[in-house]
């Protein structure tokens, strides 16, 4: 049995942001598949009880004085910019 | 012979005595970059201008040249931030990115070095790959035979350093991506413990698995390295506030009573038969210098890569969401509307190999699936790192190869995603328990390929992984070997 369908892979696509094609869309649905089936032998393992790791280092939250310092100017933070008008960064319209 | 040849240390004190200036170092870079580099294409970008203006400078000052890495040539990796110096991480979404804003914490120490940036260096695309053919702009060849790849996905960094393009280098290591290519270049690559290194700066992959690390000709020169641009960083919440020893200071070739663990997991099937000899091999020449060697188990080992792909593969879909053509990067042309444009921006922007891992971190992550597959992860990750513990609570280092196979050839791997990844095997265990891990020359393939030896240690005891890595390598003389490309120097 099939992991991840091809609807299932445009919708993730979908999530991510990323416009696949109809080819596409079928090439990463068995690539995918296989990578996912590969993983399921996760399932082997008996992991009841084991706590996540998320970090391999014993850290807690770091706080600081919230105080203003000198970055990155507008003129700066805007020189990379595709596209900026009147000091902001331009998008397309979010509507048609 | 090159002035490469030389260790770092060896050509500070030729600069100091005026015996070189900072100029033929330079010279001596882009000399070799000019012979090789269109056969080994390390580099994506060239800083030459500055770099020769600003080695012109330090020729100047060279009565006060006590700096750390004064006036020696480095490479960087391309997912390292350099404030306007074009940083593309492989990857075409970032090809227009002429002018970053800041340096990476790790730039930053650098320049306080007073080292020069030669230029920086390719990488799979957004350091997801193990071969340099996921490199948006052209894959990089192995130094020893450019019919095989470097390595990745630091295979620019291992490959200019293989090459004598470079003395030293910066890579990046997430499952691998240090100590493979430098395993198949025939380099010495270490990656440190989690936390020893800052990443501000560092284009981010998987954050709790990516770390900075040094890639060089002599494991002097890396602890050298290391000592330089390890530390706390305010900017990294996850750096850690663990004082940076005297790397260079633990190389006293003495192993004596050293206790190695040999996990039998990295010596089964799937290794070859001639990296194996060249462990055994290894583990004798050890026993000579009076440690001992045990065979050991990480019981989970065959469980990493899953864990591996899962975790990096969520943290990635995270980390890459931020490449949407609004602030910097390329945009897609003629939108109809903003949705579109970030579709397509992304689309074009980014090769397969990337669009597949994020796609396969978006589904862990999404609902329904999550615990299944990115919490069961985690959990297995918890076993993973258990396991490495426990030997550690008898044994000193582990040691194993770096890698199962050497180089493969170019193409080899390129149509399947899952022979590719099994590549990594062997290293990215350590990434997941967060240890340190260095690879080493140890030997030659019958094709004349390099094989690597890797050592890993104790959370933040690079020192002794340093120490058993700098006695093998004064017993031997792997590492003096050179490619004979473009005429050996």
């Amino acid at each position: 049995m099939s992991r991840i369908s091809k609807e299932e892979v445009k919708h993730v696509a979908n999530l991510a942001r990323l416009a696949i094609t109809e080819e596409e869309a079928t090439t990463f649905t068995k690539q995918l598949d296989d990578i996912i089936t590969y993983a399921e032998q996760l399932n082997e393992l008996d992991t009841t009880g084991v706590e996540p790791t998320t970090h391999v280092l014993d850290l807690k939250n770091v706080m600081r004085k919230d105080e203003p310092k000198k970055w990155i100017s507008q003129d700066d933070a805007l020189k990379n910019a595709p596209d900026k008008q009147d000091g902001q960064f331009k998008v397309p319209s979010v509507l048609e | 012979m090159s002035l490469f040849d030389y260790t770092l240390r060896e050509l500070q004190e030729k600069l100091h005595n005026k015996e070189i200036s900072v100029t033929d170092l330079v010279e001596e870079s882009y000399n070799r970059i000019e012979e090789v580099d269109e056969e080994v294409q390390a580099f994506i970008t060239l800083n030459k201008e500055a770099a020769k203006k600003q080695a012109a400078e330090l020729d100047q000052e060279r009565g006060n040249d006590d700096a750390k890495l004064f006036g020696l040539p480095i490479g960087v990796k391309d997912n390292i931030v350099t404030k306007g110096l074009r940083t593309t991480a492989g990857s075409q979404i970032l090809s227009n990115l002429d002018d970053p804003l800041y340096d990476a914490t790790v730039v930053n120490k650098l320049n306080d070095a007073k080292s020069v940036t030669i230029g920086k260096l390719n990488m799979d695309e957004f350091a997801m790959g193990s071969s340099n053919e996921n490199s948006s702009y052209a894959a990089a060849r192995n130094p020893w035979n450019t019919d095989y790849v470097p390595g990745g996905s630091s295979g620019g960094s291992a490959a200019a350093v293989a090459a004598g393009e470079v003395p030293y280098s910066l890579g990046s290591d997430t499952g691998g991506s240090i100590r493979q290519p430098a395993a198949y270049c025939g380099v010495v690559g270490l990656k440190p413990t989690y936390g020893r290194v800052s990443r501000f700066g560092l284009i981010a992959f998987a954050s709790s698995l990516d770390q900075i690390g040094p890639i060089t000709r002599s494991v002097e020169d890396n602890a050298f390295l290391l000592e330089t641009i390890a530390g706390h960083d305010k900017m990294d919440s996850t750096s850690a506030n663990v004082e940076v020893p005297k790397y260079t200071e633990s190389l006293t070739g003495d192993v004596k009573g050293m206790k190695i663990g040999v996990p039998k997991e990295y010596l089964s099937e799937g290794v070859s038969e001639e990296v194996k000899e060249a462990v055994k091999a290894a583990l004798k020449e050890y026993e000579k210098m009076g440690a001992t060697w045990e065979e050991v188990s990480l019981p989970h080992s065959k469980y990493a890569l899953s864990t591996y792909y899962l975790i990096s593969s969520s943290e990635a879909s995270a980390n890459l969401a931020r490449f949407d053509g609004v602030r910097y990067g390329k945009r897609a042309e003629d939108a109809k509307n903003m949705l579109d444009m970030f579709m397509r921006s992304r689309a074009e922007g980014f090769g397969d190999e990337v669009k597949r891992r994020i796609m396969l971190g978006t589904f862990a992550l999404s609902s329904g699936y999550y615990d299944a597959y990115y919490k069961k992860a985690q959990q297995v990750r918890t076993l993973i790192k258990n396991d490495f513990e426990k030997v550690f609570e008898d044994y000193d280092v582990i040691i194993g190869p770096t890698t199962p196979t050497p180089a493969f050839k170019v193409g080899d791997k390129v149509d399947d995603p899952m022979t590719m990844y099994a590549n990594d095997i062997l290293t990215i265990p350590v990434n997941l328990a967060g240890v340190p891990g260095i690879s080493i020359p140890c030997g030659f393939s019958g094709d004349g390929l390099p094989i690597g030896l890797q050592i890993i240690g104790k959370h933040f005891d690079e020192g002794t992984v340093y120490r058993a890595a700098h006695a093998f390598e004064q017993a031997t003389d792997y590492h003096k070997q050179r490619p004979s490309l473009g005429g050996a120097r």
